[in-house]
């Protein structure tokens, strides 16, 4: 489609504002044909979309596209190709299986959807102090490793897009030594629903942390490779270097926090800004860079997945000094909110531990009530509202949640990252070359199953 | 109790609000829906005995001073901004609300604009993040079914609050801020998507997640979930807006 007047390219077809306008549906047709027309007309200007599958835009995203030859001159985003109502179908599950839909969200990053939302939970229920150490460690754990894995994916998918395939296979194969951490620790590599209201779904498996230990050297390594490989390529640099320009002032009245905001030299970190689940007691530096451009945002990216496997370093610490002294509890106490059962590997793989089904099913009518009501109902929680957020890869996730005193969430809103952050795909991409749009929608790295939840 | 003197009287009523009597200058709880029987079961089929129980929904009703922390800081010099451009305090703000630690201003929505300019430019609020929108559906808070909040971040002061405005559903237009905060322009689009609310002077107020030609708002709560029964072993379990409810 091509246009002659000034039709934004937000508007759709047969919108107010583009009577007149000569429209070309390029469907089956020749394209010849339809690029003769256009010169005939003298109009240089051709609308393009890119996407909805498209392998450079990180997923079922839309990318519409005003071009003047090679010029980008608007650039809109179209999302909502993968939205699932996650939300809406929160409201009609109990608190507990509300985690494993949000961690369907942002499926690069899951244990910062399920932390975000097991906090507000617990802010609600007012038990955020009544969780456990162990418990908070090991979601401290979960979210920093995650981080790593996700900005892993930014970097290498950012070069993959590029066509530097190696960089690609180099972060997936040190993403890789990751998931099969969360694996041995939840069971599942991706989707976990393991950070439960009140705590996590069971205690590190025996000789974890010296796992993760011996782990760490090969995911520094790892990044250490990639960065080698990266920062000082020049055709990476050529690519990336005031590309996807964002300043301060774009980046705050946008909303944009994370590596974007970063980039553009504000240390603003919602892990030292408004610490959660201990964040204030680690000690790690908040990365920055003033270039405020696709590179800029790599570089905080490097330097932030290297923090966060200092602060890996200091859980691990503190687990490990926290084991000598016998076993700890990673759920609260309060029996009415704690999920009753503990889980243990059976004949098939998993299941329930033996001693609790003996207990329930053989000796305690009561326990197998308790049991009964607080798997099916769940537990109730005050009515109110409550708003948490939280440091995510991507920059700040708030979690909106309403409760009207039932078992079920009555409202629950998740603010998430990438949703806001890829607003600022106009400002970054207008005014460039065209393949420099890739170039910016990978600094952004945004998860099309976190904005369209 | 019925729902009929709830919403007749605002939905304070002796026997509901404890102490509203003793203290008639305090506002009312916010009393947004009233709940009876239990299970979801209506009509015949309730054997359980349940039927007859009423439970009224009450959020957290205003907070009288101290509001502790920087919060009376941040309403006292809001209050001072506002009276400065001849706006009312009482008139922008209906109630300040604390709740779990957190600060909820509930702002009357002819005042929203003021109000967010104000707590932007002011050097002693500075709330420079907007978080975005976000809607709530009420459907029995009478002439206040929707609900539009606004969480705001300060990063100069390192502070945030968080502003609710409550509009009827038979009108529900709602100032838009993207002139101030330009961070808000998709989320006022997904908030009219899924909850109608129209923000008037957004640029381009159009769905975002739903299909341009979709019916209805899906996060309202009188818009179905849907879904399929399954049948599973011979048995038929039902679609999960048709199960048991326990609220």
């Amino acid at each position: 489609m091509t246009s002659t007047s000034t039709p934004r390219a937000t508007g759709g077809a047969g919108a107010a504002g583009t009577e007149g306008v000569r429209e070309y549906t390029a469907l089956g047709g020749d394209w010849d044909d339809i690029a003769a027309d256009a010169a005939r007309l003298g109009d240089e200007r051709v609308v393009v979309n890119m996407g909805p599958q498209h392998p450079s835009t990180h997923g079922v995203l839309r990318i519409v596209l005003e071009i003047e030859g090679e010029t980008v001159t608007e650039a809109r985003a179209g999302i909502g190709f993968l939205h699932t109502g996650i939300e809406k179908n929160m409201e009609y599950r109990t608190f507990t299986q509300g985690v494993t839909f949000c961690t369907r969200m942002d499926y690069v990053a899951p244990l910062f959807q399920e932390t975000a939302y097991c906090l507000a939970v617990e802010k609600l229920l007012d038990i955020t102090d009544d969780v456990p150490e162990r418990a908070t460690l090991i979601r401290v754990l979960m979210m920093e490793l995650n981080r790593v894995a996700s900005h892993l994916i930014a970097i290498g998918t950012g070069g993959n897009e590029l066509g530097a395939t190696t960089m690609m296979t180099i972060a997936f194969r040190e993403r890789e030594e990751i998931l099969r951490l969360f694996e041995a620790i939840t069971g599942l590599r991706m989707n976990h629903a393991y950070i439960r209201p009140g705590g996590v779904a069971q205690d590190l498996p025996p000789g974890t942390t010296a796992r993760i230990r011996e782990a760490i050297p090969r995911i520094r390594n790892g990044i250490g490779e990639l960065e080698k490989l990266t920062l000082a390529n020049p055709i990476f640099i050529g690519r990336t270097k005031g590309v996807g320009y964002l300043p301060l002032a774009g980046a705050m009245a946008l909303g944009c926090a994370g590596p974007i905001l970063r980039s553009a030299g504000l240390p603003y970190d919602l892990r030292k800004a408004q610490p959660y689940c201990g964040y204030e007691t680690y000690d790690f530096e908040v990365p920055t860079h003033t270039d405020a451009d696709a590179y800029a945002r790599v570089v905080v990216r490097f330097a932030e997945a290297r923090e966060s496997l200092k602060i890996v370093e200091q859980v691990l610490d503190r687990l490990e000094a926290q084991e000598r002294s016998g076993k700890h509890p990673v759920m609260v106490a309060d029996r009415k909110i704690a999920w009753p059962a503990q889980l243990a590997v059976g004949s098939d793989g998993q299941g329930n531990s033996l001693d609790h089904i003996r207990e329930i099913m053989g000796t305690s009518m009561e326990a197998l009530i308790h049991h009964f009501k607080l798997v099916t109902e769940g537990f109730r929680v005050p009515a109110g509202q409550v708003y948490q957020q939280i440091e995510h890869a991507k920059g700040i996730m708030g979690v909106h949640l309403v409760s009207d005193g039932g078992t079920r969430p009555y409202r629950v809103h998740f603010r998430d990252p990438s949703f806001n952050n890829l607003q600022s795909l106009g400002i970054m991409c207008e005014g460039g070359g065209l393949a420099d749009v890739v170039v910016a929608v990978a600094s952004i790295d945004p998860v099309l199953g976190g904005v369209d939840r | 109790m019925t729902e009929e003197n709830v919403q007749s009287d605002g939905g304070a009523t002796p026997e509901n609000v404890e102490g509203a009597l003793a203290r008639p200058e305090r506002a009312p709880i916010d009393i947004v829906d009233v709940r009876t029987g239990m299970f979801g079961v209506r009509g015949t089929g309730d054997t359980s005995g349940f039927g007859g129980l009423v439970r009224t929904v009450a959020l957290p009703g205003p907070s009288e001073r101290p509001y502790g922390g920087y919060f009376d800081e941040v309403v006292d010099i809001l209050a001072e901004v506002l009276g400065e451009q001849g706006i009312a305090f009482d008139d922008a703000v209906e109630k300040v609300v604390v709740f779990r630690g957190e600060l909820t201003i509930h702002v009357a929505r002819e005042h929203l604009l003021a109000v967010v300019r104000a707590l932007r430019d002011d050097q002693d609020l500075r709330f420079e993040l907007c978080l975005g929108v976000n809607g709530v559906h009420y459907p029995n808070d009478t002439g206040r079914e929707l609900h539009c909040i606004y969480p705001l971040n300060s990063v100069t002061h390192n502070r945030s609050i968080r502003l609710e405005v409550a509009v009827p559903d038979a009108d529900p237009h709602v100032p838009s801020v993207v002139e101030v905060y330009p961070a808000n322009d998709w989320h006022e689009r997904e908030t009219y998507d899924f909850f109608g609310v129209i923000f008037d002077g957004h640029p381009a107020l159009t769905r975002i997640e739903m299909p341009d030609d979709w019916v209805g708002h899906p996060q309202r709560k009188d818009y179905p979930l849907g879904g399929i029964e399954v049948e599973f072993k011979g048995a038929t379990i039902p679609a999960p807006d048709n199960r048991r409810s326990y609220s």
